[in-house]
């Protein structure tokens, strides 16, 4: 069904606001921000995966023309405050520089600042530091071994969470089923790379006491950070939220780089930049995403009906637990995927390790584990000689048994499972597919079908924060918007997060005018300063179209009934006799007793002997409001209501690989897909489209590969391979819409949208391919190289 | 990643160049397009002191093919010899292994010398310079000095080359045996990555459609391109059967020494040496045979 | 260190600017010429952000040190609007098409697009990727970037 017809402008399609800028050259990023008397910076590195630091000398670098500075670990470690840990972890300190001790190749140990970022580099090859080489540990089960190298000796172990929920007769329902298995998937360390590094530019203004920042960010809470960690009022934190941020995709965090810089403002009194080059960036800036063994066990029957899960994932999570263990919280919320599992057991462990810590990466921890899910359900088909289609059909949970609680105890909005899977597998012919990959069979390729179906939580809460970590209580997860009619009636609307690709302009325009039925373009969106922007918590957990939205679409209901009560007290009529359409107000059944939107507006400013008595002049609204389901602590048992909305995803690949070479080429490529009522069809398919290309990179090229002295091999573009035109291929889309229950327009997220399943899908074509020579692949990425020693090592 | 400071010299004649190489003593650096010499100095993996740059210098430019030579002068764009007719006609493998040779940005900027004095073992153009014994042109103020391929590339990013002397031409021998055919493989995990491995191969067929010549050699296996005489040999005066090729190939694996890195191990870049060496001896033969154009 | 004075044409207008010979091009264009269209996304010639024509020829601006394009044209992003300032048909196609998301590839795809459609006005798709195949996207998967330059292709081609 497509809601489109509901619509006068949400679903339709129309051209996506920010675009223009970005045609023209005219996006405003923030390496673009530039002041005048403006130092650079650049970071000098750790060589070693861990080393006690003995001494900088900075004497030879300061000497240099053009050199303004030298901050060191233990300098800055002396000023401000340690940034915040996503868990209750008090001997382990996350510094934006290493204080005492580097605990992992690359990581920042001193600042150099200068006139320039070349005289900066030059500097740095000058500062004399003195290390001593300690013992490191890479592998995560490495680390958990009693006799591994501690990362943070503080701490006394390599564990940074290590808990085990159980929902449900677990025990029982293995002891019942007739069948069982094991298994075990990895999804190596990767990341979503945005083609932008992180940058900032801070300036600290004494006389106003403001510190301003222009970064690229993209995260909950941001300026509170920087005062907590600088220990200034948020209030002196102004953060300009209308910079474009080169994509992000949930990495750009970049709180340690900013505390630097911002340090350094407020110490030399000159704006001080930072702009990571991709050396800093891969290897320093902590942008790394998940890194994950998954060993599975499942419960089934020989009807292949699942009836218990059990997950146990280790997470590498490299040196610091920023938020990044909250990764392992989220499949929380999803954690028998779209399946009609009775009950689950979860046993999720962050282990530090000498690598650079993860950050958070598109989907939240939820990619791998669909795609550690999807591998035992394709499992269970082979096991049982019964298609992976007709598996997923006799296990999805069924369109009228929405809502459905999953025993973890979040509860699924709505959704068509069985629908969505029917029409791509319709659209993608999938018998033909068959055939085809036959005869290329035939014709001595490998070649493989493959099939997966997940699940995009969004809507995005804290729920994971509580459940991780039992002294933080945060249940508040609100988006708010802010809408002011102007004296001329023009419509401006104010958000209060920067953008790095989600057309939040677009959406506020569009979900606005469908209130307010004026024209999306008269409506101006802007990104509030953060001091005077109203509470947000930024777009992470795929949750704009819906929070945001929802903000939006709040605001303007507000501004319509004020519309209403200034036409009703002229009027001299109750409201509810009055019809608004578009931006007019006339009386019910007489279009001629009418007051126009501008004779309104013009009332609401100009006249207040025409507005109701005691209202407030001027006409703006601003609704901020709690995700829909939020705001509940999780039960003593770890069951916990997390995501609202569930979008759902069902992708087809066709793919071949070279049996003399292992390279995959992936030859057709269809994805059913339903988030809901669509807000602008355009974004969600390039949304789509993006997160199957980032799916297809995690699936087959991307790994921060470490050797073994700890060194990053893949800290460049010519190691860390990115997929280009040549690696994603032309992809159909096919739609189906189930509003949700629980948003303003029907609206699911998709932000996160084709990542959560490509990796899976990709993961099954491979395997289907092999099956025919007995062989199965279950890490990723399935380079080249790995598929042939497999066929030919 | 800024480069360390040079001093940049913006050549004029030849002469100029000569001298400046002569006077900076090995610290001075020929640039022309720049694809690799400036992201390694991006990384301050080479700071030369002083940076010539040749690419006003007409004299380096150009493509002249003469009865026995296809001739490409050093600064010559990789983008131009790629779109040469008279390059694609005389030596349709050197147009082949070009188009593999980064993307299209890189190409325009990039010349054929650039390539062969970077002498990444990997390359495609020091392959097919190795493939068919191309003759390499140096030039310093001690004169001239012509350098066979086989002697021109001594190791992974290193050549015969002195401090002094800088690289002005190219000379490909033509082939103009009746029935010849040429194959370029290689395999790259992206489009436009370097090869982790490759192999070129032209033959020529005799009246009696046996092997009359053969030229093999495998890219990216060994610290340089490799020529595989062994093979060579075995397969002169017979009948390149499909098992005949095989068969010989089998002991490549034995005769390369590859390196392994974050790509490739070693034993993975040793079967795809054979595996693209049989592919690029069976295009050649077929084409040889017309079966391919 | 050696300073250099750069004359360079950019966009059909001259600029001169004092750079030292390490500047490379884009770093030239952003911190000199206040030209920041162009973009930095690498710095060592694999993502395309930073892709420039030079006299008609796109190339890496990363790649190339400013004082190498002394007395060379340049276009960049800000050069492709027509001269009345409107959009392109390529920006134009762009824009319809949603061909970006967070914007910062689109100047080295515009700029790799551009040129394609000067050799090229009827492009296949095979031809399209190959054209922007050294241009890296993360956001797109470039499924509506090359749908972008096939609008483009086809309004140029009815005389747009």
């Amino acid at each position: 069904m497509d809601t489109a017809s509901k619509f006068k402008f949400v679903s339709k399609r129309r051209r996506v606001k920010e675009d223009r800028r970005f045609v023209t050259g005219r996006g405003r990023f923030a390496a673009d921000y530039k002041m005048s008397g403006m130092l650079h910076v650049a970071m000098i590195s750790s060589p070693y995966a861990c080393a006690e630091i003995k001494s900088i000398k900075s004497e030879a670098a300061l000497a240099v023309p053009g050199v303004h500075y030298v901050l060191t670990g233990e300098e800055l470690a002396g000023h401000i405050n340690p940034l915040l840990s996503g868990l209750d972890l008090p001997s382990v300190k996350r510094l934006p520089l290493a204080n005492g001790r580097a605990r992992y190749a690359g990581e920042w140990v001193a600042a150099v600042v200068a006139d320039t970022r070349h005289i900066a580099e030059d500097a740095a090859e000058l500062v004399e530091i003195d290390y001593e080489m300690l013992d490191f540990v890479i592998d995560p089960e490495e680390a958990l071994k009693s006799d591994a190298p501690i990362v943070h000796p503080e701490k006394g172990d390599n564990v940074f969470f290590d808990k085990k929920w159980t929902w449900g007769d677990v025990e029982g329902d293995f002891s019942r089923a007739p069948r069982s298995l094991k298994l075990r998937a990895r999804w190596s360390r990767n990341s979503t790379v945005p083609i932008e590094t992180f940058a900032v530019t801070a300036n600290w203004d004494d006389g106003r006491s403001m510190l301003d920042v222009w970064a690229s960010i993209q995260m909950p809470k941001y300026p509170e950070q920087i005062a907590r960690a600088l220990g200034i009022p948020v209030s002196s934190v102004n953060v300009h939220f209308d910079v474009d941020v080169g994509g992000s995709y949930g990495l750009k965090r970049g709180i340690r780089q900013t505390v630097i810089v911002s340090y350094l403002t407020r110490k030399l009194r000159r704006p001080v930049r930072f702009i990571e080059d991709r050396l800093e960036n891969m290897a320093g800036g902590e942008m790394h995403g998940p890194d994950r063994i998954f060993d599975m066990e499942v419960a089934y029957d020989d009807e292949g009906i699942m009836h218990s899960l059990k997950i146990k994932a280790t997470d590498d999570c490299g040196c610091y637990p920023g938020r990044a263990p909250l990764q392992l919280g989220k499949p929380v919320s999803a954690i028998v995927g779209p399946y009609r599992i009775k009950s689950a057991e979860y046993h999720a462990r962050s282990v530090s390790t000498n690598k650079t810590s993860q950050e958070a990466v598109r989907g939240f921890g939820q990619a791998p584990t669909n795609f550690a899910i999807e591998t035992v359900v394709d499992r269970i088909a082979k096991e049982l000689g019964i298609s992976r289609a007709e598996i997923r059909r006799r296990n999805l949970i069924k369109s009228d048994e929405f809502p459905w609680r999953i025993p973890s105890g979040s509860e699924y909005d709505s959704g068509d499972y069985h629908t969505v899977l029917a029409k791509v597998m319709e659209a993608a012919n999938w018998d033909a597919l068959v055939s085809k990959r036959d005869k290329l069979r035939e014709r001595g390729q490998l070649a493989g079908l493959g099939l997966s179906t997940c699940l995009e939580p969004s809507g995005g809460n804290s729920s994971f924060e509580p459940l991780f970590n039992p002294k933080n209580d945060t249940t508040t997860w609100m988006e708010s918007c802010l809408i002011k009619v102007d004296m001329l009636g023009g419509i401006t609307a104010m958000m209060g997060t920067s953008t790095s690709g989600q057309g939040h302009e677009t959406l506020l325009a569009v979900t606005i005018a469908e209130v307010l039925e004026r024209d999306p373009e008269t409506i101006r969106a802007i990104h509030s300063s953060s001091v005077t922007a109203l509470p947000s918590n930024s777009p992470v957990g795929s949750r704009m179209a819906i929070m945001l939205g929802g903000a939006a679409a709040g605001a303007a209901k507000k501004i319509r009934a004020q519309l209403i009560a200034i036409a009703a007290h002229n009027f001299q009529l109750p409201a509810d006799r009055l019809t608004y359409n578009g931006g007019d107000v006339h009386v019910e059944n007489d279009p001629d007793r009418c007051l126009s939107w501008h004779q309104l507006v013009d009332i609401a400013h100009r006249r207040y002997h025409d507005m109701p008595i005691g209202s407030e002049p001027g006409l703006q609204a601003q609704h901020t409001w709690e995700v829909p389901t939020g705001g509940a602590m999780p039960g003593a048992d770890g069951t916990v209501q997390m995501y609202p909305c569930y979008a759902f995803e069902a992708h087809i690949p066709l793919i071949s690989i070279d049996p003399g070479t292992g390279l995959v080429k992936i030859l057709d490529y269809f994805i059913g897909h339903d988030c809901g009522t669509v807000i602008n069809p355009d974004i969600v398919r390039g949304m789509t489209f993006g997160g199957i290309a980032h799916g297809i990179g995690a699936a087959l090229y991307e790994k921060f590969q470490y050797d073994d002295s700890g060194q990053l091999q893949a800290g460049t573009f010519m190691d860390y391979l990115l997929p280009s035109t040549h690696e994603i291929p032309a992809i159909e889309m096919i739609k189906h819409y189930t509003p949700s229950p629980l948003t303003e327009f029907g609206q699911k997220g998709s932000g996160e949208s084709g990542y959560l399943g490509a990796p899976a899908a990709i993961s099954s074509a491979v395997n289907d391919a092999l099956a025919p020579l007995g062989k199965t692949i279950e890490t990723l990425p399935m380079r080249a190289r790995d598929i042939e020693a497999l066929l030919n090592g | 990643m800024k480069a360390a400071a040079f001093e940049y010299i913006r050549a004029t004649s030849l002469d100029q160049v000569c001298y400046a190489l002569h006077d900076g003593a090995g610290e001075a650096q020929v640039i022309a397009g720049g694809q690799t010499l400036i992201p390694l100095m991006a990384m301050r993996m080479a700071r030369p002191e002083i940076l010539i740059d040749i690419n006003d210098l007409d004299e380096l430019k150009g493509i002249e093919v003469s009865e026995d030579f296809a001739v490409i002068k050093s600064g010559t764009r990789q983008a131009e010899v790629l779109e040469s007719t008279e390059i694609r006609e005389t030596l349709p493998i050197l147009s082949e292994a070009i188009s593999h040779v980064g993307h299209t940005q890189t190409r325009n900027r990039g010349t054929i010398g650039g390539s062969l004095v970077a002498a990444d073992p990997s390359a495609e153009i020091p392959l097919i310079a190795q493939l068919l014994e191309a003759t390499l042109i140096a030039r310093s103020l001690r004169g001239e000095r012509q350098i066979q391929a086989n002697q021109f590339f001594e190791s992974a990013m290193m050549t015969t080359l002195e401090p002094d002397e800088f690289l002005v031409e190219v000379r490909f021998p033509r082939w103009k045996n009746g029935s010849s055919g040429h194959g370029f493989h290689e395999t790259s995990i992206r489009d436009s990555d370097y090869a982790l491995a490759s192999a070129a191969a032209q033959l020529s067929l005799d009246k009696n459609r046996k092997c009359d010549i053969l030229h093999i050699a495998v890219g990216g296996a060994s610290p340089t391109p490799l020529r595989l005489p062994e093979i060579e040999n075995t397969l002169r005066g017979q009948e390149l059967s499909d098992a005949a090729i095989e068969d010989a190939l089998q002991n490549i694996p034995n005769l390369v020494e590859p390196q392994s890195d974050v790509h490739a191990d070693a034993d993975y870049r040793r079967r795809l040496s054979r595996v693209l060496a049989l592919r690029a001896i069976t295009d050649a033969r077929d084409r040889a045979l017309g079966d391919l154009k | 260190m050696s300073s250099h004075t750069i004359k360079i044409t950019v966009n059909g207008r001259p600029y001169q600017g004092q750079a030292e010979a390490r500047v490379t091009l884009v770093d030239f264009l952003r911190d000199a010429l206040d030209l920041t269209g162009t973009h930095v996304g690498c710095e060592h010639g694999v993502c395309g952000a930073c892709s420039v024509l030079m006299d008609d020829k796109p190339i890496r601006s990363c790649l190339i040190y400013a004082v190498m394009a002394d007395g060379h044209e340049i276009t960049t992003v800000e050069g492709l609007e027509k001269e009345d300032g409107t959009l392109s048909p390529l920006q134009d196609a762009f824009w319809e098409n949603h061909a970006m998301q967070c914007g910062y590839c689109t100047p080295g795809m515009l700029i790799a697009s551009h040129h394609l459609l000067r050799t090229n006005p009827s492009p296949s798709e095979a031809e399209i990727r190959e054209a922007i195949g050294g241009n890296l996207c993360r956001c797109t998967g470039y499924q509506q970037i090359i749908e972008a330059v096939q609008m483009a292709a086809k309004n140029i081609g009815d005389g747009a």
